[in-house]
């Protein structure tokens, strides 16, 4: 940095990590000042939490130096961290939440008199330790039973007792409301006049900009660069983020060719939309997004990490279903409470995470392939197993699926062909409306093309595509219209010539959909 | 069985023989130590390849399939019921105080009263979330209570019914019935791992729940039948050794019966873990158990060697079919 910044609390250079084969730093560097608090950023796999984790002492770096006060300093464990001074507070707090605010505070060093704890010692100290940090919480009160945002507080005052001079803050507002979130911000800038430095992360722009003074982005476990907040807008940020440059943001590489940006027939016939959600709304992370499918349609689904954009997914096929707003398929309202419903109503889900919401790793293609179109294949409670193989044997060889014969086992394939036959679990059910949510995460180029121009191939065929993807290079090719998603909400949609990366990262980056703006200033 | 679909292929290794396929998994290890022993004991301990002793163990042996193959459904779904026994002694106390009422009231009232049981454990685990292992340790708990309550406060209640009789100590030719109520349960497990849509819904809630239900597999439904099927199997042989004793003890009726269920099941190659299902291994693994019960006994070793040789080979069974990833 330049040589007038103030001296550096904690420095952490060249760091590397891997797990595996998985890389997942790569020689990253930072720098925490006294009494700043400083947002770390970036996108699914860019390494912040292996970043973090090292710098509190939960994992060791492979590779790297890392000075606290101008100490070289190499912490084994969490404890030996937070003795030297660097604390985390992470998202799932971690308290004793049968135990007392004061038992929480001073657990594993509780003040003894003659070999007993201290209590009126111990509620006395916290009293003062919390009135410090201008916290008006009862040093006896049960941890379980002060509200999230209180008990997030606790944590934090249990890590200032600590003595922490770095102190962590993983997604601390994911769970506060917002007056909670301006008592954390008290906090914040308390503990930032008492020259502590503050790791803070955050998907939420907003906040980042209300709080932090420097940044460090994060992309694929590289250091992309730090930044003064003050002198980087949104939209540079975003673009640093998703490591596109701000001018020449390219176009052309994926499989679905150019050809889909004719406004769809949707927009100009006057039959209703197959898909239509209005202001589906539920918990703090979707917060009212209302979107359309036509039959043919691709319709993209863009967002940053935390916008909401699973969540749209999981409630319009009723894994985790909408608690306001309205879902309407085919011009009838369906509000599903459960996957049954949908799949009954014609809706397919391919979940982001294969491994955990997609496979059954022991069951074999076939039974995989199969799994959501038993019931069809059933005559008298019996698995009619000539169409079962009729429909596997279809499938694998119309989607190209790579395995040794359909009895291999599903977890012995790689990812492409994994993928390929959860789209084929529901492409044989014969649906109406697929949602893909990532459907090329984690694929090889190959089978990433292969799966593309197979989705394009479908909806020409009059399938309707909700497609989720991080990968804007995916999103402007392949999409009919794209469905901007910001803070839970839906707050821009583009078609035909509008769809750019440029409008996208736009629309992700502004500070407020146009007409809140308005009103609020 | 044939795997007829020939989509596009890579480099493909060798499809398994068909032997190997019938019995699947870490069964092999199972199938091969029960060669070994059956061998060994035919040369070395007298009078044990005999058809008189060979019919003891199949007789002995069949009540422990009986609940071991429900036991095989339970764990694949990544459950355990720990309440088989208590089922058991339900099911004799029920048909001991109805059958002079006629069997075609005390069977079915029997047998509806241990399933009931089984209904009420995968409610509570399915509904509620509560672990299996507790959830069926309560009934195995209440259970045992219930069955002496209905026998009059755990009398011993002697039945003397010759219809009833026949159950456990009936023949069709040389076999034994209970060994063909056995053998039905066991093709019944198979028919119903291998062609119905149950038996992939049992396999998939086992192998990733998350993803079972996305499929719109129905992974409730299907967690409360396994513990019905369970408990109606376990209710089947409660009422054979009920007939074999011709008395209804409610306090000893499946006493353990759980723990050498669960030795079927493991030794047999079925995993813990859920998602993995062989009920030809699990009649394999209670074989084994048996054989090492009976041969022992024969050879007049005491009873505990066998029971260490048991653990022994219990242990060895969970080792091989451990988790291989790092």
């Amino acid at each position: 940095m330049t040589g007038a910044a103030p001296p550096a609390l904690l420095r952490m250079e060249g760091i590397t990590k891997t797990f595996g084969s998985a890389r997942a730093l790569d020689g990253v560097d930072l720098t925490l000042r006294r009494g700043e608090v400083h947002a770390l950023v970036g996108e699914n796999g860019a390494g912040k939490s292996t970043l973090v984790k090292i710098m509190t002492g939960a994992y060791h770096r492979d590779s790297g130096e890392m000075w606290l006060d101008g100490e070289r300093v190499d912490f084994d464990t969490p404890a030996q961290a937070q003795a030297a001074g660097v604390c985390a507070v992470h998202q799932e707090i971690h308290l004793l939440t049968h135990r007392t605010v004061a038992e929480n505070v001073y657990l594993g060093r509780e003040p003894r008199r003659w070999g007993f704890v201290d209590w009126r010692r111990m509620n006395h100290e916290t009293g003062a330790l919390l009135a410090g940090l201008g916290l008006d919480i009862d040093p006896r009160a049960v941890v379980g039973t002060l509200n999230t945002a209180r008990q997030q507080m606790v944590a934090i005052a249990r890590g200032v007792s600590l003595g922490a001079k770095v102190l962590v803050l993983d997604e601390p507002t994911s769970s506060l409301s917002p007056r909670e979130v301006t008592i954390l911000y008290d906090l914040v800038r308390r503990l930032k006049a008492q020259s502590t430095a503050i790791v803070y992360i955050s998907h939420r722009f907003d906040e980042l900009y209300a709080i932090c003074d420097r940044v460090t982005v994060l992309r694929d476990g590289r250091l992309v660069s730090s930044h003064d907040l003050a002198s980087l807008d949104r939209l540079d940020l975003v673009c640093l983020m998703l490591g596109k440059s701000r001018d020449a943001l390219r176009a052309g590489t994926t499989a679905f060719g150019e050809q889909r940006h004719a406004p769809a027939a949707s927009l100009t016939a006057p039959q209703p939309p197959l898909l239509r959600t209005e202001a589906i709304a539920r918990g703090s992370r979707l917060r009212g997004v209302s979107l359309e499918v036509a039959a043919g349609e691709i319709v993209g689904v863009a967002g940053l990490l935390g916008s909401g954009r699973t969540e749209t997914a999981r409630a319009i096929f009723g894994a985790a279903p909408s608690e306001q707003g309205a879902v309407y398929l085919g011009g009838r309202r369906l509000d599903p409470q459960s996957p049954d419903d949908a799949i009954a109503a014609g809706i397919g889900f391919v979940s982001e995470d294969r491994k955990a919401e997609g496979i059954i790793p022991e069951l074999s293609i076939r039974e995989n392939l199969t799994l959501a179109a038993l019931p069809m294949l059933t005559r008298f409670g019996i698995v009619s197993r000539s169409r079962q193989v009729e429909i596997v044997e279809r499938f694998m060889r119309r989607l190209g699926i790579k395995a040794a014969s359909a009895d291999q086992r599903i977890r012995e394939l790689s990812g492409g062909n994994q993928q390929k036959v959860l789209l084929a679990r529901w492409l044989c059910t014969e649906p109406r409306l697929l949602i893909l949510d990532e459907p090329t995460r984690g694929i090889d180029i190959g089978a990433k093309g292969e799966i593309q121009a197979l989705v394009n191939e479908l909806a020409a065929s009059g399938l309707g595509v909700l497609m989720i993807s991080s990968e804007l290079e995916e999103l402007v090719e392949g999409s009919t219209r794209v469905v901007v998603l910001r803070d839970g909400r839906s707050v821009a949609v583009l078609q035909g010539d509008e769809i750019s990366q440029q409008a996208i990262i736009h629309a992700m980056a502004s500070e407020r959909a146009p007409a809140a703006q308005d009103a609020a200033s | 069985m044939t795997g007829a679909a020939k989509p596009a292929r890579v480099a493909a290794p060798p499809s398994p023989p068909a032997w190997r396929r019938l019995v699947p998994g870490p069964a092999y290890a199972a199938v091969a130590a029960l060669g070994v022993l059956v061998a060994l004991n035919a040369l070395f301990t007298p009078n044990f390849a005999t058809a008189s002793n060979l019919w003891n163990v199949l007789l002995q042996v069949s009540t422990v399939v009986l609940v071991a193959v429900g036991m095989t459904l339970v764990i694949s779904t990544g459950g355990i019921d720990l309440s088989v026994g208590s089922v058991m002694a339900i099911a004799g106390a029920v048909a001991a105080v109805l059958l002079d009422r006629g069997m075609a009231v005390a069977l079915p009232a029997a047998l509806i009263g241990g399933t009931l049981v089984g209904v009420l454990n995968g409610a509570l685990v399915a509904a509620l979330r509560v672990q299996p292992i507790v959830v069926t340790l309560a009934t195995l708990i209440a259970g045992r209570g219930l069955a002496q309550v209905i026998s009059h406060e755990g009398e011993l209640v002697t039945i003397d019914h010759p219809g009833f009789a026949l159950l456990g100590r009936g023949h069709l030719g040389p076999i034994p019935y209970q060994a063909l109520i056995a053998l039905a349960s066991v093709a019944a497990g198979v028919f119903l791992l291998r062609a119905t849509p149950f038996g992939r819904y049992v396999l998939a809630a086992g192998g990733n729940p998350a993803a079972a239900r996305l499929a719109g597999v129905p992974v409730q439904r299907t967690i409360v039948s396994v513990y019905a099927a369970s408990a109606f199997l376990a209710s089947v042989a409660g009422l054979i050794v009920a007939s074999r004793l011709g008395a209804s003890d409610a306090a000893k009726i499946g006493q353990n019966m759980e723990l050498d269920a669960i030795a079927a099941v493991v030794v047999g190659g079925t995993a813990l873990s859920g998602g993995r299902a062989t009920v030809l291994g699990t009649v394999v693994g209670a074989l084994i158990m048996q054989v090492i019960a009976t041969s022992f006994n024969m050879l007049l070793v005491p009873y505990s060697w066998s029971l260490a040789l048991k653990a022994a080979i219990i242990l060895l069974a969970v080792y091989l079919q451990r988790p291989k990833r790092v």
